[in-house]
């Protein structure tokens, strides 16, 4: 997996080093380097084409700031592949890829009980004013997680309604 | 670094700073006391308040210096609705000002004051003839700025002031925005109150000046000492005061030349990225708009995504809407325009000064390139 650098040394302020020591300086230090790193860099962005998608969720609404899609491929019970498209502020994208990175590989038991809490917590915490943009993420994958199973259940119906 | 939010502030021009270094410590004396470097001090006052007095074309009586723009408005639209008592209870004024002129608004109205916000059109302009409509027989005053302060769209002020004038009701405008970057003359403008400040003209914060017309009943809303004619109470801040008349003189003074080289700096941003990124739209761009000024909505990504990207480049923008407690709320200027709220949650504003070269854009319009092209990438919902 990508585990770049965050994109900081692109700031080619002379005066970076005593940024450190300057807790109020906008959005970088606003949000730490590894919420920095998942905004730049977000982990398993993508679409997933529909026969491979065993569960997708659409959570948000764009008219009200943010929105989140999410695609799960499930085999064996376990989350095998999960990929996300988002439109959001830096939060909501970064904690949309960290959901998707704490879910990936995770059994679905395992995955339905990762909350916010875990995300931010991953993350090592985000902005008080900003955990509402966290949200999407957990959302997205419980709607997908129970989208999976509602259809495996019509599945298992159909089936057996065909025997009968 | 490049910066390109001088509509949020500027630096502090290094003239501006060598004008007030004498007053933290040599002239330091209170303008108000007897002996003589109190008089250095009150002279520079009286000096200062000619200065910016010229600079709009007013004379110095019609100055008075506060602590922000912000105050010179609340003091302006307080005191006029003061001065009135009883007997007025309206005011005029637009969905588009800055806060400091709606929020004392809407503060006025929980006191019992009637308040009509006239709308905008798409270009961001309200219309004379709205104002004319509005106008009530217990009208005391209207309120509408000279530029806005996040699309730089101009409005219609002499036609306005025509309006209020025709009706005899006191006319206000917020020129922050507009002086330094355009023509501001209160005699042109018609106004009988002006708000400028200094800080965005290559001045200190903390220091604005209001313009009251000879024969403009106000009363004063911080009391105290007999500072400013009693308009102001407390102790001048000379070395602002002397900063602020510097800055705005070499503002004026270079408003030709300076204006025209921001406005092509300004054209060649637009143009280049109206040509190289898709699904964008320039807010009020139609519009007579102040040189520096560039309000872009950039379909299907977020602002404040835009401005991190940005700001991990070294270049320093701003947007109008902030995702913080709840939704976020997009700014009410671009929706007063009619944009959805997506497309205001999707603007960021640039807006270019004295320090900004040519090249300076190029690597600005590379950056928002590579940007866009990159949250669209991520992004759900379809350019
Ligand atoms: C249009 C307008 N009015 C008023 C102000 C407030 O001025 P100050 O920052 O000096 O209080 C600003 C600056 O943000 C502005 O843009």
């Amino acid at each position: 997996m990508n585990e770049k650098k965050p994109d900081t040394e692109l700031y080619d302020d002379p005066s970076d080093e005593d940024q450190e020591t300057q807790p109020a300086q906008g959005p970088v230090l606003f949000y730490n380097d590894l919420v920095v790193d998942h905004f730049m860099n977000p982990r398993n962005v993508g679409e997933m084409p529909a026969d491979e998608a065993s569960g997708y969720a659409l959570v948000g609404d764009p008219s009200c700031g943010d929105e989140m899609k999410l695609w799960i491929r499930v085999a064996s019970d376990r989350i095998v592949d999960i990929r996300f498209k988002s439109f959001g502020c830096p939060g909501a994208i970064a904690t949309s890829s960290m959901a998707t990175t704490l879910a990936l590989g995770k059994t679905l038991e395992e995955a339905a009980v990762l909350t916010d809490d875990d995300v931010i917590e991953a993350l090592g915490g985000i902005p008080e004013d900003k955990k509402h943009c966290s949200l999407l993420g957990i959302n997205a994958l419980q709607k997908a997680i129970n989208d999976y199973q509602l259809k495996k259940m019509m599945q298992h119906t159909e089936e057996t309604d065909d025997l009968s | 670094m490049i910066y390109l939010d001088h509509n949020a502030t500027t630096p502090v021009s290094p003239e501006v700073l060598r004008a007030m270094m004498p007053f933290f410590q040599d002239s330091f004396g209170n303008a108000s006391s007897f002996y003589r470097p109190a008089r250095t001090a009150r002279a520079a006052l009286e000096a200062s308040r000619e200065k910016v007095a010229r600079c709009i074309g007013a004379a110095p009586q019609e100055i008075v210096f506060t602590g922000s723009g912000t105050e010179s408005d609340n003091l302006a639209i307080r005191g006029v609705c003061r001065s009135f008592k009883g007997e007025g209870r309206h005011v005029i004024t637009s969905s588009i000002e800055h806060h400091a002129v709606m929020k004392t608004c809407d503060d006025l109205e929980q006191q019992g004051f009637t308040i009509t916000r006239l709308p905008v059109d798409s270009l961001g302009r309200v219309s004379p003839d709205d104002v004319r409509k509005s106008i009530t027989p217990r009208t005391v005053l209207i309120s509408i700025m000279t530029a806005n302060n996040e699309t730089g769209v101009i409005q219609p002020i002499e036609a306005i002031s025509a309006v209020a004038r025709e009706r005899g009701i006191v006319f206000h405008t917020d020129a922050v925005q507009a002086f330094g970057k355009i023509p501001v003359k209160v005699d042109e403008l018609g106004v009988d109150l002006l708000t400028i400040s200094a800080h965005k003209v290559y001045g200190p914060k903390g220091v604005g000046a209001l313009y009251i017309r000879k024969g403009t009943t106000i009363a004063p809303v911080i009391t105290g000492g007999k500072h400013e004619r009693g308009i102001r109470a407390g102790t001048e801040n000379i070395p602002a005061i002397v900063g602020f008349a510097q800055a705005a003189e070499t503002a004026v003074q270079h408003l030709g030349e300076e204006s025209v080289r921001v406005a092509k700096l300004r054209d060649l941003l637009e143009t280049a990225i109206r040509e190289k990124i898709e699904n964008v739209q320039i807010n009020g761009s139609d519009a007579p708009r102040v040189p520096n000024t560039s309000s872009i909505s950039f379909a299907s990504v977020d602002g404040e995504s835009i401005l991190l990207h940005l700001d991990l480049r070294g270049i320093c923008a701003s947007t109008g809407s902030a995702c913080a407690t709840g939704s976020p709320q997009p700014s009410h200027v671009l929706s007063a325009m009619g944009l959805s709220h997506m497309q205001a949650q999707s603007a960021i504003r640039f807006s270019l000064g004295r320090e900004n070269s040519r090249e300076d854009v190029e690597r600005t319009i590379e950056a928002v390139r590579e940007t866009i092209e990159k949250l669209r990438g991520i992004s759900s919902v379809q350019a």
